[in-house]
């Protein structure tokens, strides 16, 4: 059957459709709805793990156990996961087990526009690279046959515009291999003995596959009447490529980026006069022409930064650009903000004005970072906050452990902040740590986790206990404030910076886009009372504005959450029902 | 057919409810027999940023996206957002617009000013039909219903039958929201501006 899908879905899809039954994953974007999507069919068992390392190494369990398992994650999770995949590469695989990556090249939603193809390379792994939504399906059915054909894990890389396009899919029904028998075989020990041994065998795996790629159709040939230019590319710039030229040039098509063919490269670039590579980010294919020695231009075109288009290839190869029209005055950007309501505001706002630095780290909380809190200093990535305070509060001493804060998410915590702590309570730093605990994996969309209490089905699930859990990895001052009352929230901050000893504050306010959150009746401007201060446009709520020297409030937008009443001093902000905090 | 593809843009304010106008679009589009690729914008955006959702359709299409002056027409939730993408259009192209303005965090903040008459300026330069979504929207049962009010008003740059849009609703729409979108699809599709 035909449907229009997400390449996303489309994946799971192929999990579907290949009989895959178990997929561990931590979301991300742009590869989180592969998870949410596979989760929707009852015969696939998924999970969130805590995090990619974690989820790789329970995806690789299963295929021991002998059925098919998958991994999702973005690009960043997958260094991350690199430490398992190194070793998984060595000890193979005999049921199949595919990772999914996403990469963001244009950087949509990500903090760096690393390029996933080097780990397939640096791991000898082969990486599929599917161009539209049918291929994310068809290609992630064959990655598990070639796990299996080569006992090896098989990545399949996708970019965000591949993952959140939406095209045509003609659907398969699901076929599950028989699970597997356990049979113990201590060639899996990674000792370095047996190590060696596995090391040879992957070089030998590696040039099987390269003949595999002589003459896979994931590599193909569209070809092309003209052939004064050919095209070598993959992924989504394919289709840039032949949405500017149709079938007037050849293309070689790379289905399958890790490892490739010699053969192929070499007729291609015979039958050719001009042989051009496009690859958004790295030139991978480009240096794999250069190292056979075939003269191409690929980086003396195009960007080695940034997301590519039609437009951006056909002026690169300097054709004339359409026309465009556009108003003189100048557009107002307009950034992502913290929703309305949003717990995390009051506590930026007592960060910002105790003149805290702060290390931040990866989720909703960023956003912190934006006019008019700007209170965040840097973030780094998951888990940083808490580690690279620590090592921060070394360097300054006192002065700054009783100004600095790191800030971080329930999820990110459970992630990799969980081993940052260990360091500040074991190597005794005055670190004062600040958990923002909304119950939810928030930027990706609301995704359960271990601190939440419900599995990825929304399933009543064991719940780790933050307090309990920062008291027994031996801190000693651990106390929860709502951040809704700026009040509390500040003598919170202001005493546990003051204190000589690490301390953890949990700022405890679910998020407030969450399903089950009460809003409250929204907030009214007294327009008698209000002088136009200003005062409540300090704590960057986009329901708030000021027009004709009177805040005016978005009723549409307001939940009720009362900060900005907390920041009228003239009590100009009422409550239309009455209840007076 | 062999007819050249076509080029939409759904543009507007993360939060508005755009993802259900291009679901509705592209089951519309599938079933009329097109290829259809439809690219949207999902994570950091979606937290009240400026939002696009790109849709093509035609015998083939290859390329997920739509570039500066591409655009056979583009759909904007929010006026100043139909003018940051106005290089978008095409020449000659069509804008369908909603009359709604909501202020961007550095207006909030005073850092920038919301461009004055901007319906105006945008007209000077393409053709625009401009309809305050919001109101027919609450008018039809619901303010979230915006969506639907515009995907009526663009319903009349199509030659396919009301039936066809009307259908697409049913399937995209939980069922017990499906009068009251429909209501919303046919205020925005015949309205006409006082």
């Amino acid at each position: 059957m035909k449907q229009l899908m997400l390449g996303n879905k489309a994946v799971a899809r192929g999990f579907y459709e290949a009989g895959c039954c178990i997929v561990s994953s931590y979301p991300g974007t742009p590869s989180t709805e592969i998870t949410e999507e596979a989760v929707k069919y009852d015969e696939i068992y998924c999970e969130w793990a805590p995090n990619e390392k974690v989820a790789l190494e329970a995806a690789h369990g299963a295929s021991l156990g002998g059925r098919r398992a998958a991994c999702c994650m973005k690009h960043v999770g997958l260094n991350v996961a690199a430490d398992p995949l190194f070793s998984i590469s060595y000890i193979g695989t005999d049921t199949g087990l595919v990772i999914l990556v996403a990469d963001d090249p244009g950087m949509h939603s990500s903090q760096n526009e690393q390029d996933s193809r080097h780990y397939a390379i640096a791991a000898k792994v082969p990486m599929l690279e599917p161009a539209d939504s049918q291929e994310a399906c068809d290609y992630t059915k064959e990655a598990f046959v070639l796990s299996e054909q080569f006992h090896t894990p098989v990545i399949v890389r996708m970019v965000m515009r591949i993952c959140h396009s939406q095209s045509v899919v003609d659907t398969c029904e699901r076929v599950v291999p028989p699970q597997r028998e356990y049979i113990k075989d201590q060639s899996r020990v990674m000792l370095p003995a047996q190590a060696r041994k596995a090391h040879v065998r992957v070089e030998q795996r590696t040039k099987d596959l390269v003949e595999f790629a002589e003459t896979s159709p994931l590599n193909r040939v569209d070809e092309g009447h003209d052939h004064s230019m050919g095209f070598i590319t993959s992924s989504t710039c394919y289709q840039y490529v032949k949405e500017l030229f149709g079938d007037t040039y050849p293309v070689l098509k790379i289905g399958m980026c890790n490892p490739l063919p010699v053969k192929k490269f070499q007729d291609f670039a015979a039958a050719v006069d001009r042989v051009i590579v496009v690859e958004e980010l790295d030139p991978i294919l480009e240096n794999h022409c250069r190292m056979l020695g075939i003269p191409v231009e690929g980086k003396s075109l195009f960007p080695m930064v940034g997301e590519f288009s039609q437009s951006l290839i056909a002026s690169c190869l300097g054709m004339e650009p359409k026309t465009t029209q556009a108003i003189a005055d100048p557009i107002p950007p307009r950034p992502p903000v913290m929703c309305a309501g949003c717990p995390h505001r009051g506590m930026f706002y007592t960060l910002k004005k105790n003149n805290c630095m702060v290390y931040g780290d990866i989720g909703c909380y960023t956003l912190g970072s934006f006019a008019p809190l700007n209170a965040m200093d840097l973030n780094v990535c998951m888990g940083a906050s808490l580690s690279g305070m620590h090592g921060f509060n070394k360097a300054r001493g006192p002065e700054y452990e009783h100004k600095t804060v790191g800030v971080i998410g329930d999820s990110t915590f459970v992630h990799s902040g969980m081993t940052g702590l260990a360091d500040i309570v074991y190597n005794n730093s005055a670190s004062t740590v600040i958990i923002l605990d909304n119950s939810i994996t928030g930027m990706t969309g609301h995704q359960q986790n271990p601190t939440t209490g419900y599995n990825i089905k929304g399933d009543p699930a064991a719940k780790i206990d933050l307090e309990a859990l920062c008291r027994a990895m031996g801190v000693r001052r651990v106390r929860v404030v709502d951040p809704y009352d700026l009040k509390a929230t500040d003598a919170a901050v202001k005493e546990e910076l003051a204190a000589d000893e690490p301390s953890v504050i949990i700022s405890r306010r679910p998020c407030a886009l969450l399903k089950n959150v009460r809003h409250q009746t929204p907030v009214r401007v007294n327009t008698e009372k209000c002088i136009g201060c200003k005062a409540c446009m300090q704590i960057g709520c986009p329901a708030i504005a000021v027009h004709d020297k009177k805040a005016r409030v978005d009723t549409t937008l307001c939940v009720g959450c009362d900060v900005c009443r907390q920041m009228c001093r003239f009590g100009a902000l009422e409550r239309p029902d009455g209840r007076d905090a | 057919m062999n007819q050249p593809v076509r080029n939409i843009m759904i543009v507007g304010v993360g939060g508005q409810g755009s993802l259900l106008a291009s679901k509705l679009l592209g089951h519309l589009l599938l079933k009329k027999g097109f290829d259809v690729k439809v690219s949207e914008v999902h994570g950091m955006s979606q937290r009240g940023g400026s939002v696009v959702t790109y849709v093509r359709f035609g015998e083939k299409v290859f390329s997920p996206i739509i570039d500066q002056g591409e655009a056979d027409l583009i759909v904007s939730f929010e006026l100043l957002e139909a003018a940051r993408w106005l290089p978008y259009l095409k020449e000659g192209g069509q804008i369908v617009t909603n009359t709604q303005m909501i202020d961007p965090m550095p207006v909030i903040t005073g850092a920038a000013q919301y461009p004055e008459h901007l319906e105006a300026k945008i007209a000077e330069k393409a053709r625009i039909d401009a309809l305050d979504c919001l109101e027919l929207a609450c008018r039809a049962g619901s303010a979230k219903a915006v969506n639907i009010v515009l995907m009526g008003r663009l319903s009349r740059y199509f030659d396919f039958p009301e039936e066809d849009w009307l259908e697409s609703i049913e399937a995209c729409v939980p069922a017990r929201f499906v009068d009251l979108n429909k209501a919303a699809f046919s205020l925005g599709r015949n309205h006409t501006p006082a």
